[in-house]
């Protein structure tokens, strides 16, 4: 015979008031950050439409400000700067994305793991160089060493309008151009790519990996038929994060970039383009009030792209939501 | 196109530890073969060396022979990834591709074999291997859209449909109905039933009822006490085992007298 089971009292929760009132104070908290978010993002839009006012509504800006051509409109140099800051960052991003996810790939699913932790933090660590130490080793280092390089591709894919030479037929030396500067730009989004795709490589389900190893999938195939597919959207967001520090970085492409204000493809010949945010690092000291306000709606333009930027990031991975995994 | 295994003196370890040892069967072709046990004593870590899915794990490896009609799976010159193309396996948890669509996951393992495959033998690929897994007519207006909008019962179809459009030698399925309803467990044993004059089925169960109803033979696995290796009690036909088995742990695992 078992003895008659008691029932255990349980105690009686006191704190309920209390709870409730930390769960309130919580949720006020969270809300308070939100709006925190949208208001700093809402005063900084404010703030750049009012400076800009002055030189959008200014009826002959190129009287005022030597760096505007004769005749010309704030529009004659903020197109040309946004066309050279959209092209330094997109090349940029084709020189980085392919190195970065290949860098991923390796530590995700072939390096063996002490070594895969070591290149991370190897990886990581670039992260952490100062971008004006980025911009002294892109002129002193990098560009003696790829004007050759330059030099060959105008030589022998000139015909291809990007790698187009000067008048000359040569690539500039020093190679103060938009490629070296994209490379360098390239070397500085690495990181940020790289540790997100790794994450998200990582994080393939082991269903989805055995799933095509046990239909004979070679590493290879196991990559492009489960790990691929699966971190689509993970790498589309993490070059997004890269685009947006491409396009706002300033001190390397001051340092290593000769200025230019030309709708111009030429990545090899100096003095084509210029970023906007480099743009402005270099005139805002010597500005006076109206040319302040020219370059802040420089600025502005900025501020819409990289928000046009991110729109377009979250579109692509919504359209795919149906075939993400997420369901 | 199904085949005979014989499996002799496999010993299989995770690095230094012996999981399993000694293991010793033969396996008819077009016949299923159920392996019942208690969790934890190697019934799926055996079921993983039948096509070297177990060695994807790090250190993870095994000694004795695996024949596939008389050719040692564990040969030197044998390639892990041509054994997989040979022996489908369908796991406990339905696993279709999410980025692909019903036809892309049945055609995946299809396009590994052969990349150019013509339009037209895709479609047929696709609609024979989704008719052999009795999922056409639930699916056929809606090839194009992604597997994971399935249910599970009818993703687990689909994998099976994916696993055989290959023509595997041997179908694996590793506990394929513990996540799945009883009306969708009763679908995949009426399609095991009738696979079976086609394949040679091995599958691992937890549900004795499932071994009795779908299986010709059936094995059981047990283990001494934790830590020990899990070993191959008795196995023999499916009748044998659970009307009257050699083994007194046999009898009392199968009606319920354990531990």
């Amino acid at each position: 015979m078992t003895p008659p089971v008691t029932p255990v009292r349980t105690p009686r929760r006191r704190s309920r008031p209390a709870d409730r009132g930390l769960d309130r104070s919580f949720r006020y908290v969270a809300v308070g950050s939100g709006m925190l978010i949208l208001a700093t993002l809402a005063s900084v839009a404010i703030f750049l439409i009012i400076e800009a006012m002055p030189a959008l509504t200014h009826p002959d800006l190129a009287s005022e400000i030597p760096w505007i051509p004769k005749d010309g409109t704030l529009w004659s140099v903020v197109g040309p700067l946004i066309f050279g800051t959209i092209l330094a960052a997109i090349v940029s991003l084709v020189v980085a994305v392919p190195i970065a996810v290949g860098i991923a790939l390796f530590i995700s699913h072939y390096a063996p793991r002490r070594m895969a932790n070591a290149l991370g933090y190897v990886v990581d660590l670039l992260a952490a160089i100062p971008s004006v130490v980025f911009g002294l080793w892109g002129v002193m280092v990098l560009a003696p060493k790829v004007q050759p390089v330059w030099q060959f591709l105008v030589d022998y894919l000139g015909w291809i309008p990007l790698f187009a030479g000067d008048a000359h037929g040569n690539a500039s030396n020093p190679p103060r151009v938009l490629m070296t500067t994209s490379i360098v730009l390239a070397v500085m989004i690495l990181p940020i790519i790289t540790a997100v795709s790794r994450e998200v490589f990582l994080q393939t389900p082991r269903l989805h990996e055995e799933a095509a190893l046990a239909l004979g999938a070679t590493r290879w195939e196991l990559i492009r038929m489960a790990v691929l597919p699966f971190g689509r959207s993970g790498v589309t967001s993490a070059a997004m994060l890269g685009l947006g520090r491409a396009l706002g970085e300033t001190m390397a492409v001051l340092m290593i970039l000769s200025p230019g204000l030309l709708y111009s493809f030429k990545l090899l010949v100096a003095s084509q383009q210029q970023t906007i945010a480099a743009n402005i690092a270099a005139r805002f000291n010597d500005a006076n009030d109206i040319g302040r306000s020219t370059l802040i709606a420089t600025g502005l333009a900025l501020f819409v792209i990289t928000l046009l930027v991110n729109l377009a990031a979250r579109a692509i991975i919504a359209r795919r939501k149906d075939f993400s995994g997420a369901n | 196109m199904a085949q005979r295994i014989d499996v002799k003196d496999l010993n299989i370890y995770y690095s230094d530890f012996l999981a399993v040892a000694n293991v010793e069967m033969s396996v008819d072709p077009r016949s299923v073969t159920a392996f019942i046990g208690p969790s934890g004593c190697g019934k799926s870590t055996f079921l993983r060396t039948l096509n070297r899915m177990h060695e994807v794990i790090p250190g993870a490896h095994v000694q004795g022979t695996v024949a596939m009609d008389g050719i040692d799976l564990y040969g030197a010159d044998v390639d892990p990834v041509a054994v997989r193309r040979q022996v489908g396996m369908v796991f406990q948890r339905p696993n279709p591709f999410p980025t692909m669509s019903i036809a892309d996951n049945v055609l995946a393992g299809v396009r590994l074999n052969n990349k150019r495959i013509s339009k037209s033998d895709a479609e047929e690929v696709v609609e024979t291997s989704l008719r052999s897994a009795n999922l056409w007519n639930e699916v056929k207006d809606r090839l194009n859209r992604p597997g994971s909008g399935l249910s599970g019962g009818q993703q687990q179809r689909l994998c099976i449909a994916r696993a055989i459009a290959v023509k595997p030698q041997v179908l694996l399925m590793d506990e394929p109905c513990s996540a799945l309803d009883p009306i969708s467990t009763l679908a995949i044993e009426d399609l095991i039933a009738e696979l079976k004059s086609d394949y040679t089925i091995v599958i691992v169960t937890h549900n004795m009822q499932q071994a009795a109803r779908v299986s010709d033979r059936t094995a059981f696995f047990n283990l001494a006490a934790t830590g020990q290796p899990g070993r191959l009690v008795e196995i023999d036909d499916t009748s044998t085992i659970f009307s009257s088995p050699r083994e007194q742990a046999t009898e009392d695992y199968i009606s319920g007298r354990f531990g």
